[in-house]
């Protein structure tokens, strides 16, 4: 088997070393009648080429974003990932390396998080970040419980803007933790009084900006509100290349700012692997989870880089840990690393015009339908739009002209009586025919007979 | 000075017990690089966590080991960890309690019996 | 594990090579940071501005810079290409490192994950345009119950350690739904476990009791029931456990637990042993996470992606976390809410790690049962010709009792060297070996713990044998020197992990004007 370098005289070589008749000695410990005697009731080993036969129908299967107009984001963007980014991640030494616990031979990977973690400092505003976590949603988890840590209050406030699934994963988290949410209704015009919610048992308020509709917010007022009750503000994004455009969290004052890294370098990838972005102040850096790379010297006076502050994390602390992470998003880290390098400050802030341009005109070809309106005053390159059917049923008609609409906002909130809803993104790879045929399409489908 | 098999200690003058981490403690730790004291005002049970001592590889809890309220609190290991690694039974003491019941340290091991107990753990 | 006496002080070591202008050493290149070389102004991509048009930003535009450096396309390869080359690698050397798994990545499985038709879907499409990534996904949980032998399989969890948290939380829904999730608090956990057993027990609000193990390194069957009573939720074992034995009495601790009211969780870090040989739902196992970055050689990546799914017994199956895919009349469709269902709620957003899926089903396909059966029989039989090839030089815990996929050593054989666990790690760097996996478990002192896999030629062992026979040989003479300099030949000398401790720095910062 072509993994498998060992043939059957190095096998009987070895077992006479090790002094065993045969392999199954080496099993003795399993329970006899717990032995497979057989082989498991799967296929037998595969050539290159029928494994390639098989999965490659399986994906014949599936309509690549890339092929077709496409207007789908809701947590996940479709952008041009520069061809270095995958041809640099995999690099042997990239792909196939270990946590760097051994610093002196993974410097490569050490230097990589130590600019990640900066990269996102300077991204989000904010004094320190970690070397990322599984993703936007499951730092969003984190970021609560270390609000709980901090505060020693068990109390968070969810905004109606924040992406529904987001919200799901920390009332799952805050359910089994013994801690308590308040979770405001979805807030498509972007009107909620979050204020209102916050109170002396407040740990956080979660506000998301871009939010899930896609309207901007002023999180600046949720932040005083939360600081005078001693209570602090997690500030949510899932579109990274929105802080290329829009102000900071960080210049918010946010205390805590957590996101979904994929817009930058990655693959949509039907969902994982993603990468999450977790910033915060340097005052609480003993309480983020996640890994943390750290400059320092070697013995013989050169610079270096190491984990560090490890005595949070779960191989030491064990039971004490601030979270149980053992992995961070290593090769999504580096991949948005290099794609960020690739841009550089005017790079991004160019990639956040053209996709605010293309958004911009698409909501104006969309407005333009009879019947459609467009709820956001302000948008980055996502907003909604509200049409007179249902918008599950307006995506799937589109679908068979090719035209991959956006989101449903059924989909994720099927009972919160907002099925008129559509949630929309341009990106700098919607051709402007792109965004006109969706618009034609879009009208035909409303001014068309049921 | 008194120890526990913990090897916490305890300094009693005046009326105030010094708490602390043995010499031996510190080094078994390596570097110390973070500590963690308790807030003012605090009052412990005996046995009860009261402070942590964080290595670069490990991180200790320091029970202790009679009960007490917390009257004071050394904030200059906080400032300069490796204090705890020069002079833990001196300058590196880490927090001074009122004691409810003083005579909790009479079944505590003395200087010599420690000595003897470590050398049994060696 | 005592650093002092070693030097990692700036200037406590003699510079073993000669100085040169650039501090490189020939291929061996020191890199600086972007910050350090990129401009603010540089970029490696090129955008055209948009033709002018009104923004709708209001006064939410982002003013003054931000401080991010960019390089060109060139500077960019050189940048990350020098950097790569200091790190070592399984595709350059054996990774001996116990519990991690750490066999060779397929590049089949690279180029299939790569196909837009996986990598280039947007998780909410309409599922009629993604229906290929629902029988891929159907595909890869088939296989893992069949290899497993349980009811279920919760695919979602993003790493190992996020696949322990979600069998936590369907363990602690399921005593909840019997309404005794007041009282059923208490969770069990061997001394030996990993860390982040524990770590997620206690997330959740369990508090964990300790199960001591033997002396030969496994939990009896007695010692549980020692623990047991109304109160006790769960246990956590690892199987093989981190010692690298065989739990013997497996069997009968899930039945222990079963009859006490509790659930069985089986940390499967060290699933490689016992994959064709034994199924974990025969031995009573509720639930299991799976490593695909361990067992199914999906890429470490320096540290991650990984992907945990969760194998789950019957009892347990109801209460999986969304989403998941359900077959109806021939047709996959995605269960994407937990309303009206005893699901215990949502991980993460999406639908779990596609990418790792993709890969992990190629290897398990590419291998078959035949050759994933031959994998574990070849890991056991590596790590049992590691065993016996030291046995003479260094010391085992557990005397000469057969190991499964790893050998475990302590540092009883160093004691009269002076020297330690670390420090005989750090000499192999200079050797050209990445070191095992030391001071873990934390039950046995100075813990050596080597894992070869099955990816390794008998060539290859008989090298890496040769080599740590070299060292503990020359250890044993009193070679201290080459030792407490180790290593002196790696791209940097022992690391001031204390200074990086006690005054952290994080980030690159702009030097102060002046």
């Amino acid at each position: 088997m072509r993994y498998l370098p060992l043939d059957g005289a190095d096998r009987r070589q070895m077992l006479a070393r090790v002094g065993v008749p045969d392999i199954d000695a080496l099993f003795a410990d399993i329970p006899a009648d717990k032995r497979l005697s057989g082989l498991i009731d799967m296929p037998l080993r595969a050539s290159e080429i029928a494994v390639e036969r098989e999965l490659g129908a399986m994906a014949a299967k599936n309509v690549a974003a890339g092929s077709t107009p496409f207007f789908l984001g809701a947590g996940a963007y479709r952008h041009h990932v520069p061809a270095t980014v995958d041809h640099l991640i995999q690099r042997s030494e990239f792909l196939t390396s270990y946590t760097p616990y051994q610093p002196e031979i993974a410097q490569g990977t050490l230097q990589v998080l130590f600019e990640f973690q900066t990269q996102v400092a300077l991204l989000t505003g904010m004094e320190v970040a970690n070397s990322s976590m599984y993703d936007g949603s499951t730092a969003c988890g984190e970021a609560m419980l270390m609000a709980h840590r901090l505060t020693r209050r068990k109390k968070a406030v969810l905004s109606g803007g924040l992406h529904p699934q987001y919200a799901d994963v920390a009332a799952t988290l805050a359910n089994m933790s013994g801690d308590t949410i308040a979770r405001l209704a979805l807030d498509p015009r972007a009107d909620e009084d979050i204020i209102a919610e916050i109170d002396d048992s407040t740990s956080c308020v979660i506000a998301q900006n871009p939010d899930f509709f896609g309207n901007l917010r002023d999180l600046r007022p949720i932040a005083a509100a939360a600081h005078s009750k001693g209570a602090l503000l997690i500030a949510v994004f899932t579109e990274a290349v929105s802080l290329g455009a829009i102000r900071s969290p960080g210049e918010m004052g946010a205390d805590i700012v957590v996101g979904e890294g994929q817009s930058i370098g990655n693959s949509l990838n039907f969902g994982g692997p993603y990468v999450g972005l977790f910033a915060c102040h340097t005052r609480f850096v003993r309480q983020m989870p996640g890994r943390l790379a750290g400059e320092t010297v070697d013995a013989e006076g050169r610079r270096g880089f190491v984990l560090t502050l490890s005595t949070r994390e779960q191989h030491i602390r064990r039971e004490k840990a601030t979270s149980n992470i053992c992995t961070n998003s290593g090769l999504c880290a580096l991949a948005f690393s290099i794609h960020m390098t690739l841009l550089g400050e005017r790079g991004l802030r160019q990639l956040a015009k053209v996709n605010h341009a293309n958004a911009v005109d698409l909501a104006d070809k969309l407005a333009a339908v009879p019947g459609v309106e467009v709820l956001n005053a302000h948008f980055f390159n996502e907003f909604t739009i509200r049409t007179p059917r249902p918008a599950a049923e307006l995506v799937e008609a589109l679908v068979k002209q090719g035209i991959i609409a956006g989101l449903p906002v059924s989909r994720l909130a099927p009972g919160a009586g907002l099925d008129d809803l559509l949630v929309v993104a341009a990106t700098e790879i919607n051709a402007p025919e792109d965004r006109a045929a969706y618009a034609a399409a879009l009208a035909k489908y409303l001014g068309g007979s049921r | 000075m008194r120890f526990t098999k913990d090897h916490e200690y305890v300094s009693f003058e005046n009326g105030l017990a010094t708490i602390g981490i043995s010499d031996y403690a510190q080094s078994q730790l390596g570097d110390v690089v973070f500590v963690e004291l308790p807030p003012l005002g605090v009052k412990f049970a005996k046995g009860d966590a009261a402070a942590v001592v964080e290595s670069v590889k490990a991180a200790s809890d320091v029970y202790c080991p009679v009960a007490g309220e917390v009257v004071a609190v050394n904030e200059a290991v906080t400032k300069e960890p490796s204090l705890i690694n020069e002079d833990s039974q001196g300058r590196g003491w880490l927090f001074k309690a009122k004691l409810a019941d003083p005579s909790e340290l009479d079944a505590m091991m003395d200087e010599a019996v420690y000595s003897e107990f470590l050398k049994t753990i060696a | 594990m005592n650093m002092q006496g070693r030097p990692t002080q700036p200037g406590e070591a003699t510079p073993i090579r000669r100085a040169t202008f650039t501090g490189n050493r020939a291929l061996d290149m020191e890199e600086s940071l972007i910050f350090e070389s990129g401009r603010l102004d540089a970029t490696g991509v090129d955008i055209d501005d948009p033709a002018s048009f009104a923004d709708r930003l209001g006064d939410h535009a982002r003013v003054g810079e931000i401080g991010l450096p960019g390089l060109t396309e060139p500077e960019t390869m050189r940048h990350y290409v020098r950097m790569s080359r200091n790190n070592y690698s399984i595709d350059a050397g054996l990774y001996p490192l116990g519990s991690c798994t750490m066999k060779h990545n397929p590049r089949l499985n690279e180029k299939l994950a790569r196909l837009p038709g996986f990598a280039d879907v947007h998780p909410l499409q309409p599922l009629s345009t993604a229906l290929g990534a629902l029988e891929l996904i159907r595909g890869l949980a088939g296989a893992l119950l069949q290899m497993t032998g349980m009811s279920a399989v919760a695919m979602t969890p993003k790493a190992g350690a996020h696949g322990e948290l979600c069998g936590m939380m369907a363990i602690k829904a399921a005593i909840a739904a019997r309404g005794e999730g007041a009282t059923r608090n208490v969770v069990l956990v061997p001394d030996s476990a990993h860390g982040t057993n524990p770590a997620t027990a206690a997330l959740i609000g369990f508090s964990v009791r300790a199960v001591p193990a033997g002396p030969d390194g496994t939990v009896s069957a007695e010692a549980v029931r020692a623990k047991l009573g109304p109160d006790i939720a769960a246990i956590m074992l690892t199987n093989p456990n981190t010692c690298g034995l065989f739990e013997r009495e497996i069997v009968e601790i899930a039945a222990a637990m079963h009859e006490a009211g509790a659930y069985f969780y089986c940390d499967g870090a060290n699933f490689n042993a016992i994959v064709g040989k034994t199924r974990p739902g025969d031995l009573g196992v509720d639930a299991m996470h799976i490593n695909l970055h361990k067992t199914f050689s999906t890429p470490h990546g320096g540290g991650g992606p990984g992907a945990g799914p969760v194998v789950l017994s019957a009892r347990l199956a109801p209460f999986a976390p969304v989403p998941f895919i359900v077959e109806k009349d021939g047709a996959l469709d995605l269960v994407e809410h937990a309303e009206g269902s005893s699901s215990f709620g949502r991980m993460s957003a999406f639908h779990g790690q596609m990418g790792m899926f993709v890969r992990a089903l190629a290897f398990i396909l590419s291998h078959g049962a035949d050759g994933l059966r031959q994998a574990s029989e070849d890991a056991v039989l590596a790590a049992n010709y590691v065993r016996v090839t030291l046995s003479d030089l260094m010391s085992a815990p557990f005397g000469d009792r057969p190991c499964m996929h790893e050998a475990l050593f302590d540092d009883q054989w160093l004691k009269e060297t002076g020297l330690t666990t670390l420090d005989f790690a750090k000499a192999m760097i200079d050797e050209g070996y990445h070191p095992m996996t030391v001071y873990f478990p934390l039950v046995v002192h100075g813990a050596m713990l080597i894992e070869p896999t099955e990816s390794e030629s008998k060539a290859s062992l008989d090298l890496f044998l040769m080599t740590l026979r070299d060292l503990a040989l020359s250890a044993l003479r009193g070679e201290k020197e080459r030792f407490v300099t180790a290593p002196s030949l790696a791209p940097r000398r022992r690391l001031d992990e204390t200074r990086a401790a006690r005054q952290p720095v994080l980030r690159w910062t702009r030097p102060a004007a002046g």
